[in-house]
């Protein structure tokens, strides 16, 4: 009975296990992080895992991938809660969490429809405002866009 | 040469608003300078905006500087889907400064970061304007002979006045005191409250004005736009109570002065024109002064 919940999702002998990510963002993460680009490394999910904190959760297991930590905070604002599990020889090497960035670039659209960088192709800049709830101030129009409201840059 | 582009009012510091001050009276007392001769200025203005053009127009005349531009870009290559990075970097060959006003939020932003020649914001949609911020500070100081510790009432639409968010931010730095006077839906937004709050500036909320205006020294009216309430009874309710009357001003401070950024509807009547406290016309004439300090500062010509 112990194992069920990791028995999910196959083990992998080295790559990143990122857990705790909250289901409906699963693929807000796939994105951001491009995993959908990457064409060399073998990638398995759990989606709709039962969990404790987050009600419905995801994860992630991508085989022969090292992230930096500059790539991986960059889900922070999806996926606040994220835990990732480094790996090496079927060994959990090192344990990490995601810190939320102080500047995201050209991730989140602004929601403001008269924003400049919604009418001409211009790479989005928001500085990360936390005072009790994280909103996205937009560098250009300064206008708030909050966490619930964002959508993803297309790329 | 070392520039800063102005694009926001919190661009600037308290002694960079000081500096602006002082060389906005240097100009109105020697108001022929030709600092900028053999230099050329740039007017894009992307939407129409006369009086502001003209405003910064006379003020590149005075400096000896000459002005190319457009008054509104449906004649010009923008309307044949020209994007705003190449107009920039094209008119950056031709000139030494771009004065911009755009219908589009962040663009005079984005513009200083790929232009070569300093920008000025002329306004950029709904966010910032800030050379009719640094207007309305030096109207406050050349009434008051200061901007430190003053009563600034506010009245009218404080919720989307852009005129009115960015004077709290700059009046921020000089122990004021604030009055705000709207209509429950366009009373000031939290945000600003907050901004307030946390520097530990005063403030006081009123929804009548009449009663509320005899101890400011400092009186700034804009104007109530029909278009702003969702539901038009509530602007029947409202529209008259925000009309200043040359009857209501018997009481206020004498040293107390009438700002408002124009053009005026309805919100000033006429009889209070010829009121000493009135004093929205020559706040306009401060205008060409005070865009003559702002493209000195910009150019650092001074
Ligand atoms: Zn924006």
């Amino acid at each position: 009975m112990k194992n069920t919940k990791t028995l999910s999702v196959s083990a992998i002998e080295n790559g990143t296990v990122i857990d705790h990510i909250p289901a409906q963002n699963l693929f807000n993460v796939i994105s951001i992080l491009g995993l959908d680009q990457l064409t060399e490394s073998q990638i398995t999910f759990g989606y709709n895992l039962p969990s404790e904190k987050l009600g419905r959760k995801a994860i992630i297991k991508i085989a022969d991938k090292f992230f930096e930590d500059i790539e991986v905070d960059k889900i922070a604002l999806v996926a606040p809660h994220a835990k990732l599990n480094i790996i090496r020889n079927y060994e959990v090497v090192e344990k990490r969490q995601v810190n939320v960035p102080e500047q995201i670039f050209n991730i989140a659209r602004c929601m403001n429809p008269k924003c400049i960088t919604n009418h001409e192709n211009i790479p989005t800049k928001f500085r990360v405002i936390n005072d009790g709830k994280v909103k996205l101030k937009c560098c250009y129009c300064e206008k708030d866009t909050d966490i619930e409201h964002m959508k993803l840059v297309n790329k | 040469m070392k520039y800063k582009s102005l694009v926001a009012i919190d661009d600037y510091s308290k002694d960079d608003y000081l500096e602006i001050m002082d060389l906005a009276a240097y100009f109105e007392k020697n108001p022929v300078q030709k600092l900028l001769d053999g230099k050329v200025a740039a007017t894009l203005f992307f939407e129409p905006s006369t009086r502001t053009r003209l405003s910064f127009e006379s003020a590149v005349n005075r400096l000896g500087g000459k002005v190319l531009g457009f008054s509104d870009s449906s004649q010009t290559s923008v309307s044949k889907g020209e994007t705003l990075k190449d107009t920039i970097l094209m008119v950056g060959c031709y000139v030494d400064l771009i004065i911009m006003r755009h219908p589009l939020e962040g663009a005079a932003r984005y513009a200083s970061e790929i232009s070569k020649v300093p920008i000025i914001n002329a306004g950029d949609g709904a966010n910032q304007h800030p050379s009719q911020c640094l207007l309305d500070l030096y109207s406050i100081t050349k009434t008051q002979g200061t901007l430190e510790n003053l009563k600034i009432t506010m009245v009218g639409d404080l919720k989307y006045g852009r005129t009115v968010h960015s004077l709290i931010m700059a009046l921020s730095h000089f122990n004021p005191t604030f009055s705000f006077i709207a209509p429950e839906e366009l009373r000031l937004p939290e945000e600003y409250r907050t901004f307030l709050q946390q520097r530990n500036i005063p403030f006081e909320e009123h929804t009548e004005l009449a009663p509320n205006i005899n101890d400011c020294d400092i009186l700034y009216m804009t104007r109530v736009q029909r278009e702003r309430f969702a539901d038009p009874l509530e602007y029947e309710k409202v529209k008259n109570v925000y009309i200043l009357k040359n009857s209501m001003l018997d009481h206020t401070k004498p040293n107390m002065k009438i700002l408002h950024p124009l053009p005026r509807v309805n919100e000033i009547s006429t009889d209070v024109d010829d009121n000493p406290k009135a004093y929205y016309f020559e706040q306009a004439q401060n205008g060409v002064y005070t865009r003559q300090a702002i493209i000195c500062k910009v150019l650092q010509l001074k």
